[in-house]
């Protein structure tokens, strides 16, 4: 572990505190590095896209944020990785409150074999919700862009839905927990286009109110949806595993237009490998 | 040159179609006769149990067979109350669901979703091992260990206290359901263990990561999410094993009794059904005699009774089984 103390430094770029910041974070599974050294902050009320190319370690980093990796019995996160200022992996967090404050939309869409109601009133009920489960269930719904096309089957099951529908319904159950931050892992890459436009279109609409972390293999969508972007890589070591590390840094426009890295300006222009 | 060459593919390739075509068509119908041999056995043994049940009841009205309340078929004043070995065979099914269920169950839970691994690779053939165990030790098992132990007499000063406490389960008879029922709920348990544990652990990682990245323990996520999802396949493992449990001979047949009477007293003797067919196969009954017959009449109702069971199973998995691609 690197330090625990807060920094309470002033902030790099923008005037307000970041945030979620990783300081020197290394991801190990097992005795192999899968990632190392990735630092960077992530400012409030921002999308920040990560892209690399495969095997890289955006997955591996994104579930750090959420330690969603303590779910894997052999991963083991070094380094420091700080929510509002405070250590996620210090002992005294339980990361059951850290997963509600900071969502999660998978990969693949991934709803609970229950009704479309009890797939957002699952996650809202276990956190505590106290106030009208009808009238959450609809908000959420509506902020998903999915209550026009739902409210009238909503004891059907969430698995009858299709698929751009299906992934529209995590990313409203993730949103009814009320969290600040939404970490999504290639949302739409298990969608068709008009699904993955209307995605896209739904994430302008969330960065009001949330930060999030998109993982994309999709450079266009990095350009439209990102203000950040972070580009990772990996490099092979002497004994033929890849080790992944965070390349560049900075806003979209920079990455795409006019990166400082060689590697960065080939992934982004795909003359990449 | 060329032709050289197309002279060395022939000498090369020399495919004998008419030969293989024969070779499948043999194959065909050594293997279609196989399952023709089960089929036919199948239909054999349900054809029997309908002509000789059609028979018994050419003599027996069926309506005195389902509401009369003895059962004396062997008696030269012969009464065929069903209800007096179906009573039986409830109870004692019951009470090794109501042992099996929590068991089976917590121990499915525990080693999908708690034990590493490593141990659940160690544990499960273990278990599985378990009900390989010959049901007539189980039997004995109940009748001269467990039967003894529960009849244990109590202490002097309990019974100075209570005085009707005289035994450890007052009332229990040497020979008795609840012995008989708690034994055969350990043997079925490895079953519902087993097959649940399949059931649970076949619920996709994904829902499980879902629940947990909303901010859910572990004990939610098993509960909300990982036990509905295995719903069918749980409620198909114990219907399975509810089947085992009516249909299971010696442990009843040593250690609930041979005495047929109506009622729910698991303290007493009983004669489940098959009981009552083990009694009369092993006694020196004449073919064709309505004892005779008897043992067809009730080996269909356990036939239909199990079917039924099965039937629901289906229609309860067909119903209830989510589909994940
Ligand atoms: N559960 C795990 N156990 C062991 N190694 C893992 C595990 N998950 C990921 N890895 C390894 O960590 C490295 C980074 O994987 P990760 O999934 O983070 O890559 P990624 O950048 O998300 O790739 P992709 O774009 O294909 O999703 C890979 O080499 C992978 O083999
Ligand atoms: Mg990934």
């Amino acid at each position: 572990m690197v330090t625990h103390k807060t920094t309470e430094q002033a902030s790099l770029t923008d005037t307000e505190k970041p945030v979620l910041r990783a300081k020197r974070v290394d991801v190990y599974y097992g005795n192999n590095l899968a990632v190392r050294e990735v630092s960077l902050d992530i400012f409030q009320h921002k999308v920040i896209a990560f892209i690399g190319p495969s095997g890289c370690g955006k997955s591996t980093i994104l579930r750090c944020f959420n330690r969603m990796n303590d779910l894997v019995p052999s991963a083991k996160v070094k380094g420091e990785i700080t929510f509002k200022g405070k250590d996620i992996y210090a002992p005294k967090v339980d990361p059951v409150e850290l997963r509600s404050q900071i969502g999660m939309v998978f990969q693949k869409p991934n709803p609970f074999p229950k009704s479309i109601y009890e797939n957002i009133a699952f996650g809202a009920r276990i956190n505590g919700y106290k106030g009208d489960m009808d009238q959450l269930i609809e908000e959420s719904l509506k902020k998903a862009a999915l209550w026009d096309e739902v409210k009238d089957k909503l004891k059907q099951s969430g698995l009858a839905l299709s698929g751009g529908q299906q992934q529209r319904l995590c990313i409203a159950r993730a949103i009814a927990v009320a969290p600040e931050v939404i970490l999504m892992d290639e949302p739409c890459s298990a969608l068709d286009p008009i699904s993955t436009l209307k995605i896209e279109e739904l994430i302008q609409e969330l960065k009001l109110q949330y930060t999030i972390i998109i993982v994309t293999h999709n450079m266009q969508q990095a350009s439209r949806v990102s203000d950040y972007t972070a580009f990772y890589n990996a490099e092979a070591t002497d004994d033929g595993d890849k080790i992944g590390y965070l390349v560049e840094y900075d806003d979209t426009e920079t990455i795409f237009q006019s990166p400082q890295q060689q590697a960065t300006q080939e992934y982004v222009s795909g003359r990449f490998g | 040159m060329t032709l050289d060459q197309s002279n060395k593919k022939v000498s090369l390739w020399q495919p004998n179609r008419p030969k293989s075509k024969l070779i499948e068509l043999i194959i065909k119908i050594i293997f279609g006769s196989f399952a023709f041999v089960s089929i036919a056995t199948t239909m054999g043994i349900v054809l029997t149990l309908i002509f000789n049940t059609v028979d018994f009841f050419k003599e027996v009205s069926f309506l005195h067979y389902l509401t009369d309340t003895k059962w004396t078929p062997l008696f030269s004043s012969a009464n065929f109350g069903i209800f007096v070995l179906i009573s039986a065979t409830v109870l004692s099914s019951v009470i090794a669901i109501v042992v099996a269920l929590p068991l089976g169950l917590l121990s499915a839970i525990c080693l999908s979703e708690y034990a590493t691994e490593r141990t659940r690779k160690i544990l499960k053939p273990i278990l599985e091992i378990l009900a390989g165990v010959p049901t007539v030790v189980y039997g004995y098992f109940a009748l001269l260990f467990l039967t003894p132990l529960l009849r244990l007499p109590m202490p002097e000063w309990v019974q100075n206290i209570i005085p009707a406490w005289d035994q450890f389960i007052p009332g229990l008879q040497g020979f008795n359901s609840l012995s008989a029922g708690i034994v055969l709920g350990i043997m079925i348990m490895p079953l519902v263990a087993s097959l649940s544990e399949d059931a649970i652990y076949a619920v996709p990682q994904s829902l499980r990561d879902g629940a947990y990245a909303l901010g859910a323990t572990k004990r939610e996520v098993i509960i909300s999410v990982v036990l509905p999802a295995a719903l069918s396949g749980i409620v198909s493992s114990l219907i399975l094993a509810i089947s085992r449990a009516i249909g299971e001979t010696m442990i009843v047949a040593l250690a609930a009794g041979q005495n047929p009477r109506l009622g729910l007293n698991p303290f007493v003797p009983v004669m489940t059904m098959t009981a009552f067919i083990v009694q009369v196969s092993l006694g020196d009954t004449p073919a064709g005699s309505i004892a005779y017959k008897t043992i067809y009449a009730v080996g269909m109702t356990l036939f239909l009774i199990t079917l039924v069971l099965n039937i629901f199973s289906f229609w309860f998995v067909r119903r209830f089984r989510e589909k994940y691609d």
